[in-house]
């Protein structure tokens, strides 16, 4: 049974028409480029043209001499400050403004304060830089060769290109398994460096005020409170003097969860000049300097027997961090939750090692709604389960049906440590099979294939794990991934709820109004969401990870019903019965037996404000607070079968059809669910099809615009088909599970395994992403390419 | 130049953009300034009546020109069906794009009262949104030529009874199932 339909409940989950639409609608959002502040001036950073070299100089007089110029900050300067360098999420530092070297295409250099934004622009071009160009890495592969140059000799003791070592599994119990197997596939494949691409770039705000001392910096952020405590012990500032502001918000997708120089450069220009000062980034500065995603080369190895039973699975990665290890996950896991690459299925062992090296390229990693490395794994996992059944002679559907984790078996606990809580992995990829009409695509798939057309049909099945995390084993930089929730009922009955997430576009203000109502029979009209700034909300962690419903809607939920629970008291007082004579329903507390005799939280609120005489030991009032520590993560999961059609002469591929059935527990909003699946399924199609970024080998940037960085548009997006299955989480308070990366996670492997199913007549095994004409091509005529550097 | 039905005089500099000129100048922040190379369609405005992506339009280009911006949609407090069918089909997310989108819907539907989601679909082509995967834009669309079709009285539904049609998804969002 759902939430929805409990009676006890006041019943306001559905699709509910978004709150926040109504600014957006008339062009009045508030997102960081529209805010102006008395007194503004605004900021640019000159960035590096090279990859790798030694500055020589830094020559600041003509830019400063410019009559519009009131500032020009350089790494030198900050130095003096002891603010050159910055920590990372990942235990790293990375320059603000470079002192020593430049490490990849675009680093921050110097930054210009001026009274406008072109004279801010010209200014840069006003100041002299000498560099010394220095050899460059580009490629992961080569980058612990003996002779490459050293990318980090400001890190004491560091010799080499190498981040980490790290492993998750049983090694001996996996070789043995490999041992005992009839079948054991093997592949090479590279999930390529891609951009998540917000439509709004990152920029910040910042004002000092001198006379208070206090800062606030509005900015492009999915972690507003972390950004406070970093911002702290970055410049020494006392935290309960900044105030981070995260307005609206123009996409996040993980590409504004990590700290960037600029933000801080706004920060140090303001303390200078003592004005205000914006700063926001264009699309190159975007696209070649913030996180980026992914690039992860890696290799799969799959264990079965004969018929068909999955046995062990087997990875070694080597991970490409960039110039910086600047990847913003739970510290205890430098590769994320990739070893989550069990996927779906009843395995005995499993094994993976990832080494993390830096190359000439920009910093990131755990960006773009991957649910910290877990579509890598997804990835390798659902291709060397495609590859088995390809090798095996068997339909991709019956071998992950035969495989896949059964009801029973949950909760589960896979063979690297995750405990999956609950899923019924055969049902939802029956409702997808279903609605794809499966035997009929094959059987479309076998006329087609006599007649010489070829025609893919590929499958994926992921398991998620979201909503980070429990705090005993999570945290970022140390602050633990508990969220906060502060609830106030008003005497009328209005409420507030204060979160510590906030919406990117999720639609907070909307589904935590629903989650608040839900509980305490209100409408979500009578509930106000505050969210996005720090100096009204409760400490938290931010939203990424699809982390907000499973962490900060389970705070909503509890913080709710605390308040349940007081207005119980006022509400027995009222009714002249003893608490425990009061039962919850309809919306209302009412005298069991006699439910004519019931107050509404309205009601009840009032009185909670009134002369009532409340029992000894009650206050008066029904606001309250709430700390929420998650259990364990939340384990959506999902189906999803895509259909294409595929010129083998040019290469080209047509995504006809795409089916996703999703199961993310108990669906609060379903309208917003659907548009969370419909843009993964964007993401994943972008990503299969044509995103990528790529550096010739002096480790320019390919991909810096739209010209360069492809994103799929109306054209090249089908209509989604959408299905769901609702397996509710266990452990969530309303059985909720997190939901905005699945689709994101579990698209892009689908179209690849139909792509690779269209052309496998021609002999085609695999092809990596992205699958533009040119790489099908190349790939079919056994010359595959990579897509990530340009060779030569 | 005219923007939104006001006139406005202006000396600026020849390199101006007209996206800067709209955001910073007249304070008209609701169109959106994405990418620099025309290929968002973040800042798409009408010029003389026809949609520009006014990153890159010079201000001085639209010199003795009418403007029109998303801030003009709605009129006495009414939202144009353009925006009526964003919100009822959940056509936007973060709404950075959605100006952009909806300048483009309302011209599309000027000239072509009843397009066909391929029409739909090759009219904001040359847009990126991050957030929707674009069916939800689609069926907002949709929603408002079938709305304006029955405000004339020649819809296929009865007036007063707007909707989107069911797209070719198995279970169409935002309709309130």
């Amino acid at each position: 049974m759902s939430a929805a339909a409990d009676p006890a409940h006041g019943g306001a989950y559905g699709p509910v028409r978004r709150k926040e639409d109504a600014r957006f609608l008339r062009g009045q959002g508030t997102f960081v480029d529209d805010i102006r502040r008395p007194g503004m001036l605004h900021g640019a950073i000159l960035r590096s043209p090279l990859a790798h070299a030694r500055i020589l100089s830094v020559d600041t007089a003509a830019a400063l001499a410019h009559p519009r110029v009131r500032a020009v900050i350089t790494g030198e300067m900050l130095q003096q400050r002891k603010l050159a360098w910055m920590p990372t999420l990942s235990h790293d530092v990375q320059a603000v403004l470079a002192t020593d070297k430049v490490r990849f295409q675009g680093q921050e250099v110097a930054f210009v304060v001026a009274e406008d934004r072109y004279s801010a622009r010209d200014a840069l071009e006003l100041i002299g830089v000498e560099y010394e160009p220095l050899p460059v890495v580009v490629d992961a592969t080569r980058a612990l060769d003996p002779a490459a140059p050293v990318i980090r000799d400001d890190v004491a003791g560091q010799r080499d290109n190498h981040i980490f070592d790290w492993s998750a599994g049983d090694r001996a119990a996996t070789d043995a398994a490999f041992a005992a197997a009839d079948v054991v596939v093997t592949q090479d494949m590279l999930y390529p460096r891609s951009h998540p691409a917000p439509l709004e770039t990152c920029g910040a705000v910042a004002e000092m005020d001198p006379v208070t001392g206090k800062l606030t910096v509005w900015a492009t952020t999915q972690a507003p409170h972390a950004h406070r405590t970093l911002y702290a012990l970055v410049a020494g500032l006392p935290e309960h003097k900044i105030r981070i502001v995260s307005p609206d918000i123009g996409g996040g997708f993980g590409n504004k969860v990590p700290m960037y120089p600029g933000y801080l450069c706004a920060v140090v220009g303001s303390i200078m000049t003592g004005q205000p000062v914006k700063w926001v980034e264009d699309r190159s500065e975007n696209l070649m300097s913030t996180a980026f995603a992914r690039d992860y080369h890696m290799h799969g190895e799959i264990a079965a027997t004969r018929d068909g039973r999955i046995l062990a699975l087997r990875a070694r990665v080597l991970a490409d961090h960039g110039a910086f290890n600047g990847s913003a996950q739970p510290s205890k896991y430098p590769a994320g939750f990739f070893h989550i690459f069990t996927g779906s299925y009843d395995l005995q062992a499993a094994y993976c090692e990832v080494t993390g090296v830096y190359t000439n390229k920009a910093p990131g990693g755990v960006a773009y709604s991957c649910s910290f490395r877990i579509a890598e794994g997804v990835y390798l996992v659902e291709r060397m389960v495609d590859l088995l059944a390809a090798e095996l002679g068997q339909d991709p559907a019956d071998l992950r049906m035969a495989n896949l984790l059964r009801p029973e078996q949950f909760p589960y606990t896979c063979p690297t440590g995750w405990e999956y809580d609950s899923g019924d992995y055969p049902r939802a990829l029956h409702v997808a099979m279903d609605l794809a009409g499966y035997p009929e695509l094959r059987r479309e798939q076998a006329e087609k294939r006599a007649r010489g057309e070829y025609m893919g049909i590929g499958l994926s099945f992921f398991t998620e794990g979201v909503g980070a995390g429990p705090r005993k084993d999570m945290d970022i930089l140390g602050l633990g991934m508990a969220d906060g929730a502060d609830l106030r009922i008003y005497p009328t009955g209005a409420a507030v709820l204060s979160i510590s997430c906030q919406t990117q576009g999720q639609g907070h203000e909307t589904t935590f109004a629903q989650i608040v109502a839900h509980e305490l029979g209100l409408s979500p009209d009578d509930v106000e969401v505050v969210h996005g700034d720090t100096d009204r909300t409760p400490f938290g962690l931010g939203t990424y990870g699809s982390r907000s419903t499973p962490v900060s809607g389970a705070a909503a939920v509890v913080v709710a019903r605390k308040v349940r629970e007081r207005a119980r008291v006022v509400a027995a007082a009222m009714l002249e019965a003893a608490p425990e004579d009061l039962e919850w329903a309809r919306g209302r507390w009412q005298v069991r037996g006699d439910p004519e005799q019931g107050r509404t939280i309205a009601e009840i609120a009032m009185a909670a404000h009134s002369s009532l005489e409340l029992p000894d030991g009650v206050e008066g009032h029904l606001d309250a607070e709430t700390v929420y520590n998650p259990p364990n993560l939340t384990y959506p999961y999902g189906a999803y079968i895509c259909v294409v059609d595929v010129d083998p002469g040019t290469g080209a591929v047509a995504l006809r059809r795409f089916i996703a059935v999703d199961d993310c527990g108990v669906r609060i909003n379903p309208m917003i669910v659907e548009g969370q699946v419909h843009g993964g399924l964007a993401d994943g199609v972008g990503m299969a099809l044509m995103q990528v970024i790529t550096y010739d080998q002096d480790g320019n940037c390919l991909g810096g615009s739209f010209m360069d960085y492809l994103l799929p548009t109306s054209l090249e997006c089908p209509s989604w088909e959408l299905g769901e299955t609702v397996t509710p989480c266990p452990h969530h308070p309303i059985g909720a599970k997190g939901v905005g990366e699945s689709a994101t996670v579990g698209s892009p492997v689908a179209v690849v395994n139909a792509v690779v199913d269209a052309l496998r007549p021609l002999g085609l095994r695999h092809a990596d992403m992205p699958l533009t004409p040119a790489n099908v091509w190349s790939a079919l005529q056994g010359r595959p390419v990579r897509a990530d550097v340009v060779s030569g | 130049m005219t923007v939104n039905g006001v006139s406005h005089t202006r000396d600026v500099e020849a390199r101006l953009l007209l996206i800067h000129f709209l955001r910073d100048d007249l304070g008209l922040t609701g169109s959106h300034w994405g990418c620099d190379t025309s290929n968002c369609g973040a800042c798409v405005v009408w010029l003389d009546e026809t949609p520009v992506k006014s990153c890159t339009v010079l201000a001085a280009m639209a010199d003795g020109r009418r403007v029109r911006t998303v801030e003009d949609l709605a009129h006495g407090g009414r939202l144009d069906p353009v925006q009526q069918g964003f919100a009822e089909c959940h056509g936007l997310q973060c709404g950075f794009c959605t100006p952009g989108m909806m300048m483009t819907a309302r011209w599309l539907l000027d000239h072509l009262p009843d397009p066909s989601t391929e029409q739909i679909r090759e009219a904001l082509s040359g847009q990126l949104c991050r957030c929707t995967g674009y069916e939800n834009i689609v069926r907002s669309v949709r929603w408002a030529s079938e709305y304006e079709a029955s405000e004339r009285g020649t819809g296929r539904r009865g007036a007063g009874q707007p909707g989107p049609a069911a797209g070719a998804g198995a279970r169409p969002a935002g309709e309130g199932g």
